[in-house]
């Protein structure tokens, strides 16, 4: 467990993100108590319920709980929501199996789109900073998170590389998660939407065999379209499963490596970033 | 393997406990796992022991309640067992049915001493 903050999401040999400063930004905080709570060195069985201790009596009880495992998560992704939406930033979490060609695909939108937006990127891998070193030679700023034996980012890790992260109002926030299509779903990092990649070099019916990431994205983005001449790839077998899953997924076919279906792409960021950053309605 | 990170964030949760309520061993923690949810119980199972070892939790028993899952058939208007999470309704083999029930995860009661 962290002995600073109380998170319980790392082991101190797993090369955790703890081991650095804790600096929280203004406007990040940890939602909620911090339990620093270790097992007493001394055990006085006189504190149980009944303050007394009787020898043969055990004190065992039932304590009711009812709490969600993943409320600590969830609370992390409430703030880590709530920063990245005053600081008037559109953040979206990618995810995707290894080798669908994430980075690639954030290569190319920042090289295209950084002079329209600011852009900053926090890549999620186990081990290396490859990919936060391929992101900063765009001109983007990158905050690398090592995982570690972790197969996923949690909202935890991402509020601390918020903190090290300049955002700028208006820009973008890719948040590019563990290549992974299991694990990453079940983890709300306070993005506004989650991108899914899956390229045709894969299997047509991914979207079947790993329901739950396809079930959480609002966008999938079927990468490495250049390809297609040379395989087998179904398309049609691929949309049909993927829009089983999930019927309200947007679907484009991009390539990262010739730019098509990047236009499309942009557009669908420009309009959700319009619509996530429209002002909240007031009642008059 | 993200059952692991579930198991620590059980563990979280009983160490607050801790800070409430006095006690000084926990002997069963007991977890309410959706069938149709993203945690494998057998997984839960196999790393709960060595997650477990070093904490308050260490020696605990782990019962798990696999909840069923569950969808309400929006062709035929029934309420339906549901073996996964796109599955057809069993009764009109109807396929807009919308899950509701079978994914939670909860950490429900434990036994302390």
């Amino acid at each position: 467990m962290c002995a600073v903050c109380g998170c319980g999401t790392a082991s101190p040999t797993d090369g955790h993100l703890h081991e650095h400063d804790h600096h929280h930004g203004p406007g990040h905080s940890h939602g909620g108590d911090h339990p620093h709570s270790h097992a007493p060195d001394a055990i006085d069985f006189g504190k149980g319920l009944a303050g007394v201790s009787i020898a043969g009596l055990s004190q065992e009880r039932t304590i009711r709980i009812e709490r969600d495992i993943l409320s600590k998560n969830d609370a992390f992704a409430d703030d880590n929501r709530s920063a990245i939406r005053e600081a008037g930033v559109f953040a979206l979490n990618l995810v995707s199996s290894p080798g669908s060609g994430k980075t690639s695909i954030l290569v190319r939108a920042i090289t295209e789109l950084g002079g329209r937006w600011p852009i900053a990127v926090i890549e999620g891998d186990q081990q290396t900073s490859n990919d936060a070193e391929r992101i900063r030679r765009t001109g983007a700023q990158a905050v690398q998170i090592n995982t570690g034996k972790g197969c996923h980012l949690d909202a935890h890790m991402v509020g601390h590389a918020l903190a090290q992260l300049p955002l700028e109002r208006g820009g973008l926030l890719f948040i590019e998660n563990v290549g992974n299509l299991v694990c990453p779903a079940a983890f709300d990092l306070g993005e506004a939407c989650k991108v899914v990649v899956l390229s045709v070099t894969e299997g047509e019916d991914k979207p079947l065999k790993y329901p739950d990431m396809f079930a959480a994205a609002d966008l999938m983005l079927l990468n490495k379209s250049d390809l297609l001449p040379h395989l087998d790839f179904d398309m049609d077998a691929c949309l049909a499963a993927a829009l089983r899953i999930n019927p309200r997924i947007q679907i484009l076919t991009v390539s990262a490596r010739t730019g098509e279906g990047f236009a499309a792409f942009y557009a669908w960021i420009e309009g959700r970033a319009a619509a996530a950053m429209a002002p909240v309605a007031r009642p008059a | 393997m993200h059952e692991v990170s579930l198991i620590e964030n059980v563990i979280a949760l009983v160490e607050q406990e801790q800070t409430r309520q006095v006690f000084a061993r926990v002997t069963m923690i007991r977890l309410n796992v959706g069938a149709l949810g993203c945690a494998e119980p057998e997984a839960l199972r196999f790393c709960f022991d060595a997650v477990a070892t070093g904490t308050i939790a260490q020696g605990a028993r782990l019962e798990i309640d696999v909840m069923p899952g569950e969808g309400w058939c929006a062709d035929c208007g029934s309420t339906v067992p549901l073996a996964e999470r796109f599955g057809r309704c069993p009764l009109c083999a109807g396929s807009r049915v919308k899950m509701t029930g079978g994914d939670t995860l909860r950490l429900t009661e434990m036994e302390v001493e």
